[in-house]
């Protein structure tokens, strides 16, 4: 085999292009990485339903859980990703300072949220002695499947408020808010943001309310 | 490339995804059999999920194939559910440690 044909037989270098999102390699990556993440969910939501129903006397989820304050937590992120997409459209515009705006209030949203989840889990725990190895309402598992599903969606806020924050210094300090790809970025971190509000809303329904 | 499509009506969407929670709240009081009140709330957390996906993740701009990979974790799910059933019709227990019996009077 001769240089000129080895030159053409780019056997095994990946495209330029990716196939499925053309903006980026990046936004595929983060829509495999989402579905592996939903499949997490996805297997603690059935595990939850299998030992929901297999027990005799799980508590009314409704009567411990305080239904309101979840709803409001509801309610928030899904602001949150309102403000998101638009953080996201400012972005495309160049508009800077609409981007910091609303980005900086999807993340407050966020942090708002744990708040809120710090203050849920704190009431359950001193207030209605709701642990992760027991309760005084029924099912011990009902603590343990609510604190394991709750903390694990809480981690992943936790980390998106992370991720917008880098998101946002990388924008404004480290100066790639003007470069060509930076509103790929903000997209790829807006895909993780509606998928935690999403799992939410799935979340919300199979703990509290059913 | 750019995947270049019209934005969508965001609050819109949002509006939707109030409403809907609002319904949620609202069914869970419905002075029907559990089972419907359950059936509805799974119905309407799906059109809400739905919606995120769609409008704000712009799934519904996207191609096909990524919209099947996205789909792929609820349909394996649901068949989990599905294979977990037997265990769960075949012992219905209680999953809280029996309170201690009163001792006879005789083993006293």
């Amino acid at each position: 085999m001769n240089e000129a044909t080895l030159t053409h037989a780019h056997v095994g270098v990946e495209p330029a292009e990716s196939p499925l999102t053309p903006e980026s390699w990046g936004k595929l990556g983060m829509w495999i990485f989402l579905a592996g993440d939903a499949m997490s969910f996805g297997t603690l939501l059935a595990g939850y339903g299998a030992i929901r129903a297999g027990s005799a006397d799980w508590p009314v989820p409704s009567q411990v859980l305080g239904i309101q304050l979840t709803a409001l937590m509801t309610f928030l992120l899904i602001c949150s990703s309102v403000t998101m997409v638009k953080a996201l459209s400012a972005s495309k515009r160049g508009d800077r300072k609409a981007f910091t705006k609303f980005i900086l209030m999807t993340i407050a949203g966020g942090t708002l949220f744990l708040g809120m989840q710090a203050y849920e889990w704190t009431h359950l725990i001193y207030g209605k002695h709701v642990t992760f190895t027991s309760n005084p309402y029924g099912a011990w598992l009902f603590g343990t499947t609510f604190f394991a599903i709750t903390g694990f969606h809480g981690a992943h806020v936790t980390g998106g408020v992370l991720y917008l924050s880098v998101v946002l210094l990388l924008g404004l300090i480290a100066g790639k808010f003007s470069q060509k790809n930076f509103p790929n970025i903000v997209e790829i971190a807006a895909l993780y943001w509606h998928f935690v509000d999403l799992v939410w809303i799935l979340v919300f329904t199979f703990v509290y309310l059913i | 490339m750019e995947n270049v499509h019209k934005e969508p009506n965001y609050m819109a969407v949002f509006y939707w995804l109030g409403v809907l929670t609002i319904a949620e709240l609202v069914v869970i009081y419905l002075p029907i059999s559990k089972l419907v009140i359950g059936a509805l709330l799974i119905l309407l957390a799906l059109s809400k999920a739905s919606l995120v996906a769609l409008y704000y993740m712009h799934l519904k701009f996207e191609k096909r194939t990524l919209g099947i990979i996205a789909l792929t974790p609820l349909i394996i799910c649901s068949l989990l559910v599905f294979s977990l059933l037997p265990d769960l019709t075949a012992v219905h227990h209680r999953t809280r440690a029996a309170a201690p019996q009163a001792v006879p009077a005789e083993h006293k």
